[in-house]
């Protein structure tokens, strides 16, 4: 696995050194073809994935699934019925994977970590103050390192929009960085942009590189909260960013697409994204991830479909 | 002038299209096929007048329509059944509004005259009323209070079973539909519904008439094509409650109510029926689930025991 951190020597590391810098890089990026860029995302959508394919597809995608509940009412019963799930998605299939994480606040890291004990399904914590990031950045420290105390092996941190949208991208760099520390060795680390909150397709691509530089392990779109989240197009896009990074820097980032991913015909959209843009070698749970929580059922309803012919129901899968 | 353009108008032609979810769909798969007329000519030749291209509906169309239907069942259900009463009662009296157009069509599809299609179309009128007026009474007929040995007040009630497929009657292709379709509606379930093979258009025109009378989008969903390639997915699908077979024959129902089994789906099999007599309350209570619930009611005085 390729180190995670850009060494002092490589030409990239320049671009950090001050906020100017920081901005005539990020600034100095190619702009997005929006028309492009959507017609790419769309005619890639529109490849038809069928029987064994489809099968492997749909395992593939359950494999990817961060299993999520980020909710105001979610109680430790809940979050150790999530883990069950998480680890036998389907209990009457017992050839069903196990997703890649259950995905939850920080308090619940150590009772999910417990429901997943012994399983290879890793624990992910939002942090730093999840969704809107608007806490000092102390408090959103404090927030990574309980998390990580109790167990997470992943951290799912947000950037603050508001500073990157005011044009501040050191300080937005300074913070990954930061959080990056506070993750340690034990945990990954991945940032959040928020794309539905970033209005150009021109930002989500210079939030790209800024949280790559910054030594992201993962690139997400979006928290789930707010109108749009993950698109094809804007995963496309940051799928774009991690071949460039990783073809400059030879970093490998994994990504996620988070949110407004529901149905397993979307989830297998994103996969041809991802086998079309940055190949098999992303075409794993270690370099993509689906946050989600209904796409598992429609999923595993597919898969009962697949393996018996006939169309599942809701009733078939459980209620979350 | 003006004479001369009249006789050159071109006459527009209707798409008939799927029901399904409110919307008025293609098929999935883009097919469609020919619709004609049935004359007794044209069944020794083996070809009446050509009608409508309507949709030949394929085994998504159906799994779509399904889940149509489910989402559309708790509003269905949790209405009030003189609501649904109401709301049935508005679809009567849009087929009233419509009534030349489905005499024109009912003739068409099964071969009638002019004067026995209006016997046929007034007929269908006033069985969806018939059962309009049955939504907030069958809990009375079927349910009720049960004399128990115990300190209960026992009630029973029937609930709708859920999404019911139907497969409409081949012969009768719009009052058989309607008495196949209004008891299954009326109770309060959903309905994915496949038309008469050969006659589809009355029942993809009545989709029409449901999407303009207030029954919620999914209540009813109506798909055209071969009964044989829709119903087979339906009878199977896990997340439909019961089929009705009444437009399926002897072999395919036998073969669907194998497939119907594996999720214990309730089944109505296909009987002899005359659509004109009146019905009774069968084909509602076929698809009502009775439930019964055991009240404790305390002492029953001197004269019983106490819990």
């Amino acid at each position: 696995m390729p180190s995670s951190a850009l060494t002092a020597a490589h030409p990239l590391k320049d671009v950090t050194a001050s906020d100017s810098a920081l901005r005539r890089f990020l600034h100095g990026l190619p702009g997005v073809d929006a028309v492009g860029l959507e017609g790419r995302a769309a005619s890639l959508g529109t490849r038809s994935i069928k029987t064994t394919a489809k099968a492997y597809a749909i395992d593939l995608a359950i494999s990817m699934v961060d299993l999520t509940t980020l909710e105001g009412a979610d109680t430790p019963g809940k979050v150790r019925a999530l883990g069950a799930k998480a680890v036998k998605p389907d209990p009457t299939d017992r050839t069903t994977p196990s997703t890649a994480a259950v995905c939850v606040y920080p308090d619940m890291v150590a009772v999910a970590k417990e429901a997943v004990a012994g399983s290879g399904v890793k624990v992910a914590s939002v942090a730093t103050s999840f969704p809107a990031g608007r806490a000092p950045l102390t408090v959103k420290l404090a927030d990574v390192r309980e998390a990580v105390a109790a167990g997470a092996d992943e951290i799912d941190m947000v950037i603050d929009r508001g500073a990157f949208l005011a044009g501040r991208y050191l300080k937005v760099y300074d913070e990954i960085t930061a959080v990056k520390e506070a993750c340690g060795t034990s945990a990954r680390l991945k940032v959040i942009f928020e794309t539905g909150e970033l209005s150009t397709y021109d930002n989500i691509r210079r939030a790209s590189w800024l949280g790559m530089l910054a030594g992201a392990d993962f690139i997400k779109t979006s928290t789930g909260k707010v109108a749009v989240n993950a698109t094809p197009a804007n995963t496309l896009l940051m799928l774009e960013a991690v071949r460039d990074f990783r073809a400059q820097t030879g970093i490998q980032v994994g990504v996620k697409p988070a949110g407004g991913i529901r149905t397993s015909k979307d989830a297998i959209k994103f996969l041809v994204l991802v086998n079309e843009t940055v190949g098999e070698d992303w075409l794993d749970n270690h370099w993509f991830r689906f946050g989600a929580s209904s796409l598992l059922n429609d999923l595993l309803m597919q898969r009962q479909k697949l393996a018996t012919g006939r169309y599942s129901g809701p009733d078939y899968v459980t209620v979350d | 002038m003006s004479e001369k353009s009249e006789q050159q108008r071109l006459s527009v032609f209707k798409t008939y299209k799927l029901y399904v979810g409110g919307k008025f769909p293609r098929s999935e798969s883009g097919r469609v096929y020919e619709v004609t007329t049935k004359t007794s000519a044209a069944d020794a030749a083996g070809k009446g007048k050509w009608l409508a291209n309507a949709p030949l509906s394929s085994r998504k169309d159906a799994r779509d329509a399904v889940v149509a239907a489910r989402k559309a069942f708790g509003g269905w259900s949790g209405a009030t059944a003189y609501n649904r009463g109401q709301v049935l009662y508005r679809v009567a009296e849009m087929l009233e509004g419509r009534r030349d157009q489905f005499v024109r069509e009912v003739a068409d599809a099964e071969g009638l005259s002019k004067s026995k299609a209006a016997v046929v179309v007034d007929a269908t009128i006033d069985r969806w009323v018939w059962y309009a007026g049955w939504t907030d009474k069958i809990a009375q007929v079927v349910g009720g209070g049960n004399p128990v040995a115990g300190p209960f007040f026992n009630l029973s009630s029937p609930e709708p079973t859920g999404v019911v497929a139907v497969l409409a009657p081949q012969e009768s292709s719009f009052l058989g539909l309607v008495s196949v379709l209004a008891p299954v509606i009326a109770t309060g379930n959903t309905a994915v519904v496949v038309a008469s093979e050969k006659s589809p258009l009355p029942a993809l025109s009545l989709a029409e008439v449901l999407a303009t009378s207030d029954v919620p989008g999914g209540v009813v969903n109506v798909l055209s094509g071969r009964t044989a390639e829709i119903a087979t997915p339906l009878a199977a699908h896990q997340d439909v409650n019961a089929i009705d077979l009444a437009g399926a024959d002897e072999v395919l129902a036998k073969e669907l109510e194998i497939a119907a089994a594996d999720n214990l789906k309730r089944v109505l099999r296909p009987q002899p029926v005359d659509y004109t007599e009146t019905p009774g309350i069968d084909r509602m209570t076929a698809f009502l689930e009775t439930k019964t619930v055991w009240h404790p009611t305390g002492s029953l005085g001197a004269s019983g025991s106490s819990y």
